[in-house]
């Protein structure tokens, strides 16, 4: 149930941008969820549903997967994460801190961790549509 | 757009009385020895502690709390564990006995995470174990935490106390309260940083002579607590600073 806690955040910053856009009631949000992150989108949108105070009410939540784009500050060489080749408490402890990747990931081709998580990181605001 | 995670880190702490952001300008002063050792003394005298380790290339307080088979319970987010009377978070429950390398975004991206789904519930203090320096970590705890803290650590090195007097005059400039100074190891029949303290204006905590025997309470809590740090600790956690 971490996912609570994501999904939390996601509406107290819809609210926040939306009564600093003057926004009356919102329409529409749209949430980019990173792979890497693995957010269980069942439980995050059931967050959601919970979580929503009365200017999302009417809302409608689009959830995007984002696929993980790591790149290589050593040798430049871009990759994509793939879940299926890490176990499950190393899948966790990135679920919990995506940073735990330079832990646990190394550049296919020359071996250094270091690289940037250059997309589909974790729980991003892409979008809010409202009334005013 | 936005990264929603900032949005609820005030939230988050809104059950915190007190934030003590443990910091010093220079590497190796002894921050994590102090940082633990102080949120132990304070929760000995009865106060709800938590100690939250953002040191996160070299942690280090799980190993002085002697910290084991411990890791936070997932509820609406993250509940840490209570080791030794603290409610304790570090990244090293996540990194276990491997190397986390990160630069510095990174470091940042980590600790709004941690900040965003640790539920910390009522706290008295919330002690922070920074990483050495006047750079990211201490930027970011500012910017993200606005109500922190500083207690400097610094040794009886001019090395040392150069860059923590440069860290004290940009707190000050910027307006973030500074608790006052603790010089750990110090040495013997000195107070050359006591009176270049006050000349600061801020407050000596306390002056800490090397104890042979720390070495040996590290990993053991109540040990750590009879030694010159851990009384020393005590006796600050008892003065009108931690007047909670």
């Amino acid at each position: 149930m971490h996912e609570w806690a994501l999904a939390e955040a996601v509406v107290n910053a819809a609210v926040e941008f939306s009564d600093k856009e003057g926004l009356k009631k919102v329409k529409e949000v749209t949430v980019k969820v990173g792979e890497l992150q693995d957010v269980d989108r069942k439980i995050f949108r059931f967050a959601l549903s919970q979580l929503e105070p009365d200017k999302l009410k009417d809302a409608t939540f689009h959830l995007v997967t984002v696929k993980a784009k790591l790149s290589c500050h050593v040798c430049g060489n871009s990759w994509l994460f793939r879940k299926d080749k890490y176990d499950e408490e190393v899948s966790e402890a990135m679920h919990f801190v995506p940073e735990m990747a330079h832990t646990y990931i190394k550049c296919p081709k020359c071996g250094s961790p270091d690289f940037e998580i250059a997309e589909g990181r974790g729980v991003w605001l892409e979008s809010i549509k409202g009334v005013k | 757009m936005v990264d929603p995670r900032p949005s609820i880190i005030t939230k988050r702490l809104e059950g915190v009385k007190n934030i003590v952001a443990v910091s010093s300008g220079k590497g190796g002063v002894g921050k994590s020895l102090v940082a633990t050792t102080l949120a132990l003394a304070l929760a000995r005298k009865s106060y709800s502690v938590g100690l939250f380790d953002i040191d996160f290339t070299s942690p280090s307080t799980h190993v002085i709390l002697g910290a084991r088979d411990v890791c936070p319970r997932e509820e609406k987010g993250l509940i840490p564990p209570v080791v030794s009377g603290l409610t304790y978070m570090s990244i090293v429950y996540y990194s276990g006995e491997l190397a986390a390398p990160l630069r510095g975004a990174e470091t940042s991206n980590a600790l709004i995470e941690l900040l965003a789904v640790t539920q910390w519930g009522d706290l008295d203090y919330l002690v922070i174990d920074m990483p050495p320096g006047i750079g990211d970590a201490m930027l970011d705890l500012i910017r993200l935490i606005g109500r922190a803290k500083f207690l400097i650590v610094t040794t009886s090195s001019k090395l040392a106390f150069e860059t923590v007097k440069k860290q004290v005059r940009l707190l000050k400039d910027i307006k973030v309260p500074v608790l006052g100074i603790v010089e750990n190891m110090k040495i013997a029949g000195s107070d050359a940083i006591k009176d270049q303290t006050k000349t600061l204006g801020l407050n000596f905590l306390a002056g800490i002579p090397y104890d042979p025997n720390l070495e040996s309470a590290i990993g053991h809590p109540d040990k750590l607590l009879t030694t010159t740090l851990g009384k020393a600790s005590k006796i600050v956690a008892s003065s009108d600073t931690f007047s909670c």
